[in-house]
């Protein structure tokens, strides 16, 4: 992941080990109504390359999830998402159309901000935004049917 | 609160995969902070993240990778283990009408920023952030008036925090968002009593065309 975002390999394999280590730490802090334990080590990596690679500030996204622990009651439907999400997710990403597909991948797993996209597939951003817009809302579509 | 408007899914997306700037970070986090149904939709789109990270090709470590992390993990052994994040006085900081990501950066409290004036009825707060090239401010605009116009450059997300206004969209009031892609003909007016306070980010700093423009702008500042 994180070579996948433009660091070399040493600070690659660095911000894996304080990932892992960041895990370790909070890993008392993982709940199951929140999302999948792969969704939440994703949010863990994301902030340390936010932190890291674009010296971002993490603050916001910490806030968010502080306001989310004492808002957000864990819920039923959280929690079956949580558990049954890595497969499920997989399947509905494997039923979008491949430019939508593609769009997600390469924000995702590549990193790339929107504007690099549309680069990268020579469209106009709003082409890259709307195929992101119609990914998302199939997908949700697709989860909500797990009720 | 009973919220209208919402982000946009292309903006929940780009806040999960960690593709917003400084500026825009801070008011679609501000958003969420208010609004338990973004929040829900942003942990979907995270989890679509965390099924990519299973789908990433594996990448070889060097030899010593594993027994550095050992060390470091039998080094944090004696440590206790991290407690959900203690805020102080969790209910007044999440009760405020300032949401936590943006009272990190101005405190809890509208009444004590340093507010500017810049047209008649319209006060400015700028809130300066490292590294972006957008622009992140507050505006405090009087009951009656309307926004100043602003921003055709790029992208610009405005979000209530008090007060309200109203425009051909809709009525916009306390924890509503615009995140409007092409800006729409529209000059918002302030429907409340009281002053409506909003946080704006934009893309780019508005270019103006005219010399007069380009004269007023340092007056204008936006
Ligand atoms: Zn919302």
């Amino acid at each position: 992941m994180m070579l996948g975002s433009g660091a070399g390999n040493d600070l690659a394999e660095d911000m894996m080990q304080e990932v892992i280590l960041t895990v370790w730490r909070k890993a008392a802090l993982y709940s199951p109504g929140r999302g999948s334990v792969a969704t939440w080590i994703f949010t863990i990596a994301r902030n340390a390359r936010i932190d890291r690679l674009r010296r971002q500030p993490v603050q916001p996204y910490v806030d968010v999830e502080t306001v989310s622990i004492a808002c957000d009651a864990p819920s039923a439907k959280a929690r079956l998402i949580g558990n049954q999400s890595d497969e499920q997710v997989r399947r509905a990403l494997d039923l979008l159309p491949d430019e939508q597909k593609t769009v997600i991948e390469l924000a995702f797993l590549k990193y790339m901000p929107q504007s690099e996209i549309a680069e990268k597939l020579g469209l106009p951003i709003g082409t890259v935004k709307s195929r992101a817009r119609l990914a998302y809302k199939k997908l949700k579509d697709k989860l909500e049917d797990l009720k | 609160m009973s919220i209208h408007h919402h982000l946009d899914d292309a903006s929940l997306m780009r806040y999960a995969s960690g593709d917003l700037d400084p500026a825009f970070c801070v008011i679609v986090a501000s958003h969420l902070a208010m609004c338990g149904q973004c929040r829900n939709a942003v942990r979907l789109a995270e989890a679509v993240g965390g099924d990519c990270l299973g789908q990433t090709p594996q990448a070889t470590v060097s030899d010593d990778a594993f027994a550095r992390l050992s060390q470091m993990i039998d080094a944090e052994a004696g440590r206790q283990p991290e407690k959900p994040v203690a805020v102080q006085d969790p209910a007044g900081q999440l009760q405020s009408n300032v949401p936590l990501p943006l009272q990190h950066l101005i405190g809890g409290s509208l009444d004590d920023l340093n507010w500017r004036w810049i047209v008649p009825g319209v006060h400015r707060h700028r809130i300066e952030l490292a590294s972006t090239d957008s622009s992140l401010f507050m505006l405090r605009i009087g009951p009656g008036r309307k926004m100043p116009e602003h921003g055709h450059g790029g992208t610009e997300m405005t979000l209530v925090l008090s007060g309200s206004y109203k425009d051909a969209i809709g009525r916009f009031g306390p924890g509503d968002i615009t995140d409007l892609d092409e800006h729409i003909e529209h000059q918002p007016s302030v429907d409340s009593q009281d002053p409506c306070i909003c946080l704006v980010a934009t893309e780019e700093p508005t270019q103006f065309k005219g010399l007069v423009s380009r004269l007023m702008q340092p007056l204008v500042g936006i």
